[in-house]
């Protein structure tokens, strides 16, 4: 892109950040001398992008979609206001809560804290991906079933995480689920059924408490 | 009088969400994801003085960047901001780097005044006022019955202490925030709400539109928990940028915002002194205490209209009492309704000073409870309930469980309100037997739609997935707002109208005696050409007010590092009838995962040297989390002859009283502020100084 507009914009550019870096660091660690020349290297090597808008490629849900966004969107607000998936919600926009997780390559991540840019050439799923021709996932069955979805915000995040989970880990313990869960937030108080919806999923036997209707009127 | 048929196929059962399939295929359409044809997205600049006078804002800069359509002022200036984070102005354009960038384009002149912005210090006479002409201490309420004096001189035993409950914040997942279309036809607005009612109402006054004129949809809402009855500074500007710019304008506030100004629970600082008769009755109660709602306070509304003021001596008879309390104001947002207003911060208080005086008459803390609940039914459900906790076996004297890692149990009781009130509905049954009902109420994701499917299901004999539900559009018939737990109260009756009206029309238009279930098709098909509009409304009889409902937990503290690990919490709650079991539990998983945020993890921190709020992100402001989550043992106690009663804010108020009751027993001394941090347990021990 147009490397002159850049520096209008931004006083330091990523290579200006690098050699200062480098000074510092230098002075420091001649250790570290090295690595910094490396990076500087490769920052050279690197085309320089925006600020303005530049077209990109996503792979999302199997589908190659053409954009042209600024470099500092982010791959959350290219996939909700771009490309009209608004499944994955931002609550936090910082990497905290987990609503905006997607798949990059099946690993869960944080979509509102990559770039846009950032996410060409990966395959990306989202919530929408999830269903072929209409028909529902197990984990998207167990959370109906379970019902470990309240206002249903933060679900969309919920399931992509455990479905993360269950490509690597088919069959988790309910431990794995909560660690695979931790960067996930729920306002509502879901992550009991939660719990249960993945470990259901996934097969495992659930040994969580279940609810007792009991008649108050045989009570004594 | 109606009332409910005996026996039920759908009601009390489990019955799966009906938008289930929506939610998890994130096809279910929130407010953030309205995009109506050329919508730009709205953003506020908001005060970075906690007071000042504001001189001027020139907008001039960001009218000419690129993309930007509309910019306003919130207020004309001169004017005075009386919190960090108080609206300022505002901008509307084709992207959010083009808002962000118009923001950082704005220039404000201001003249920094003198703040206060913690509770204590703003008390003092000599503190600036938040308002010139009030202080800031309100003047105490009093409320005083009996000889109180004399009672504690006749009392065999006497407890003191000091008490104290943070602000919390709602931190609904979804932010506050509209998608509004203001032309001259009139005005559409995508709202964020607990109340489309209230908020269609609120956008008319405000910008001086007929009611009829307004429109508000809340298809899917991501959360409210008291927050989102009206549409706020954020939703009446919305509107104006709209107007400005010609097209529909998105603005929902960053997570940041929703820790400034909109809405939050009072804090409050409780000086209590409790005694009893040598039998253990409570004979005297005392209380001195105050809160902030923030610049708010107005003091007597028990904390739902946003006063600071809490019910004490809680759920408990005591003959002489004397109550004293004043709201206090500081430099912060407002505080608005938080699910169970008043009840959480009062439960704590009291339910931990009867802890107290347990320990000092040498007494079970059950047992004493048992001696002065004036609820037959919550005495029956601590029965009931420590009976499936393990009471008896579990209750040690506190303090007294060996090694390190010491565990503890404790016990509280609620009480709340609610019940039904105004709500129409109508039916459209067609002639190929489908059948719609309308409703102008709101699903806050307790199951609102699931509830109207299973109560029209189990009266028509027919199956929920039958049933098309619509709400959250205010061109349906009326409902209220959604809070106080009212909503199952109040729509269940008026859907159970609809579904008699719609028999008895349906069986004399087609001349089949019973309409419902097996006849239900035929019986259609002979409307022929014409379907069936019926109406109803909201009944006396088929719903009441008052519940009760009690907790228990059991905690782990690690007297090396402080940490409180929950273990278990048993729940019996009583409900009247339940409609759906499955959502209802959901509900109290909620309460309780709620509780025990207030319970360990929240509080705004504010900053004394910059008035600025220091944690307004789950970084710093901690939720519970599912790694947190303990086992939850839950008991719907049903009592189908009171109707339906709503559930969503009793379940939340004993949480945190019997989680620090558990901590006490645990260790042997009590953290008396909430949230119990580690900090404050290492404190209690005396093995870290007291952080102030």
């Amino acid at each position: 892109m147009n490397e002159s507009t850049a520096k209008d914009r931004f006083t330091v550019s990523r290579r200006a950040f690098l050699k200062s870096f480098g000074a510092t660091a230098a002075a420091a660690a001649t250790a570290q001398v090295e690595t910094v020349a490396k990076e500087l290297e490769k920052a050279d090597a690197e085309p320089v992008y925006g600020p303005g808008a530049v077209p990109i490629t996503l792979q999302v849900n199997g589908k190659l979609l053409k954009l042209e966004v600024e470099p500092r969107v982010t791959l959350l607000e290219a996939l909700r206001d771009r490309c009209k998936l608004t499944g994955s919600k931002e609550v936090c926009d910082r990497a905290t809560c987990g609503a905006c997780t997607v798949l990059l390559d099946d690993k869960p991540i944080y979509s509102c804290s990559r770039l846009a840019i950032d996410a060409q050439a990966h395959a990306i799923t989202t919530i929408e991906g999830l269903t072929e021709n209409g028909e529902l996932t197990g984990v998207q069955r167990a959370f109906i079933e379970e019902d470990a979805l309240m206002c249903g915000y933060c679900t969309p995040g919920f399931i992509m995480s455990v479905t993360g989970l269950l490509k690597e880990n088919p069959k988790p313990t309910a431990e794995e689920v909560r660690h695979a869960c931790a960067g996930n937030l729920c306002r509502c108080g879901t992550y009991p059924r939660v719990l249960r919806a993945a470990l259901r999923a996934a097969g495992v036997p659930v040994t969580t408490s279940k609810t007792e209707v009991i008649s108050y009127a045989k009570l004594a | 009088m109606p009332s409910w048929p005996e026996k039920h196929t759908y009601i009390g059962a489990h019955t799966r969400r009906i938008d289930g399939p929506a939610k998890v295929s994130g096809t279910a359409r929130y407010t953030s994801d309205v995009q109506p044809s050329g919508w730009l997205y709205g953003m506020i600049l908001r005060s970075k003085w906690p007071k000042a006078t504001i001189t001027s804002i020139n907008l001039e800069k960001a009218r000419k960047l690129p993309g930007i359509k509309a910019a306003i002022l919130v207020r004309d200036c001169p004017r005075t901001v009386r919190y960090y984070g108080e609206e300022l102005a505002a901008v509307a354009g084709t992207s959010k780097q083009a808002c962000l960038d118009a923001l950082r384009s704005i220039e404000v002149e201001a003249r920094p005044l003198p703040f206060v912005v913690h509770e204590e210090d703003a008390k003092d006479e000599g503190s600036p006022r938040v308002w010139d002409k009030v202080a800031n201490l309100s003047k105490p309420r009093l409320d005083e019955h009996g000889d109180v004096d004399k009672a504690f001189a006749e009392c065999a035993a006497v407890v003191e202490g000091f008490f104290t409950t943070p602000v919390q914040i709602h931190n609904c997942l979804e932010t506050h925030g509209n998608t509004i279309s203001w032309t001259e036809e009139g005005l559409t607005a995508w709202s964020s709400t607990q109340g489309i009612t209230s908020v269609r109402d609120g956008l008319a006054g405000n910008l001086d539109v007929p009611q009829s004129q307004v429109r508000v949809i809340s298809e899917y809402m991501g959360g409210g928990f008291g927050s989102k009855f009206g549409p706020g500074v954020e939703g009446a500007v919305a509107a104006r940028l709209s107007k400005e710019a010609k097209a529909p304008v998105k603005l929902m506030l960053p997570r940041f915002d929703e820790a400034l100004a909109v809405g939050n629970r009072p804090s409050s600082f409780q000086q209590l002194k409790l005694g009893a008769t040598a039998e253990g009755k409570l004979h005297a109660f005392q209380m001195d205490n105050y809160g902030t709602a923030g610049i708010g306070s107005g003091g007597v509304t028990e904390g739902g209209g946003g006063g600071a003021e809490i019910r004490m001596p809680y759920i408990y008879h005591v003959p002489n009492i004397r109550v004293r309390q004043s709201g206090v104001n500081v430099d912060a947002g407002s505080a608005r309704a938080f699910r169970a207003p008043g009840h959480p911060p009062a439960s704590f208080g009291m339910e931990s000073i009867m802890d107290e005086l347990a320990v000092k008459l040498n007494l079970d803390p059950l047992e004493l409870r048992l001696r002065n609940d004036p609820s037959e039914v919550r005495r029956k459900e601590y029965r009931l309930g420590a009976e499936r906790f393990g009471w008896t076996e579990k209750y040690r004297k506190p303090g007294s469980s060996p090694g390190p890692i010491k565990t503890g149990v404790g016990c509280a009781g609620a009480t709340w309100g609610g019940g039904g009130h105004g709500t129409h509905a109508e039916a459209q049954i067609n002639p190929d037997s489908s059948i719609e009902f309308r409703c102008g109420t709101q699903d806050l994701g307790t199951g609102t739609y699931t509830l109207i499917a299973v109560v029209a299901a189990d009266l028509l004999g027919l199956k929920p997935e039958q049933i098309t539900v619509r709400i959250g559009d205010t061109r349906y018939p009326p409902s209220g707002g959604s809070g106080g737990s009212t909503t199952a109260a109040s729509v269940s009756p008026a859907i159970y109208d609809v579904c008699m009206n719609a028999l008895q029309q349906l069986q004399e238009r087609s001349s089949i005696t019973d309409a419902r279930g097996p006849n239900w098709a035929a019986a259609c098909k002979k409307l022929g050409v014409e379907p069936l509009i019926v109406s109803g409304r909201w009944q006396r009889g088929l719903s009441s007010s008052g519940a009760g409902g009690v907790q228990f937990a059991e905690v782990r503290v690690d007297t090396e590092t402080g940490f409180v690990k929950v273990k278990k919490i048993t729940c019996i709650q009583d409900g009247g009838m339940f409609v759906n079991e499955l959502t209802a539990e959901s509900q109290v998983n909620g309460g309780i995962l709620m509780g025990m945020g207030y319970a360990l993890y929240e509080g705004r921190v504010m900053d004394r040297t910059s008035g600025v709020v220091l944690n307004p992100n789950f970084e710093t402001y901690k939720l519970t989390g599912l790694a947190d989550t303990p086992e939850i043992d839950v008991v719907l106690l049903d009592m189908p002859e009171r109707g339906v009663i709503g559930i969503g804010e009793p379940v939340t108020i004993p949480t945190a009283a019997a989680i620090a009751n558990a901590v006490a027993n645990a260790l042997g001394v009590r953290v008396s502020s909430l949230p119990i941090t580690p900090a404050k347990v290492l404190a209690a021990l005396g093995k870290v100084k007291p952080v102030a």
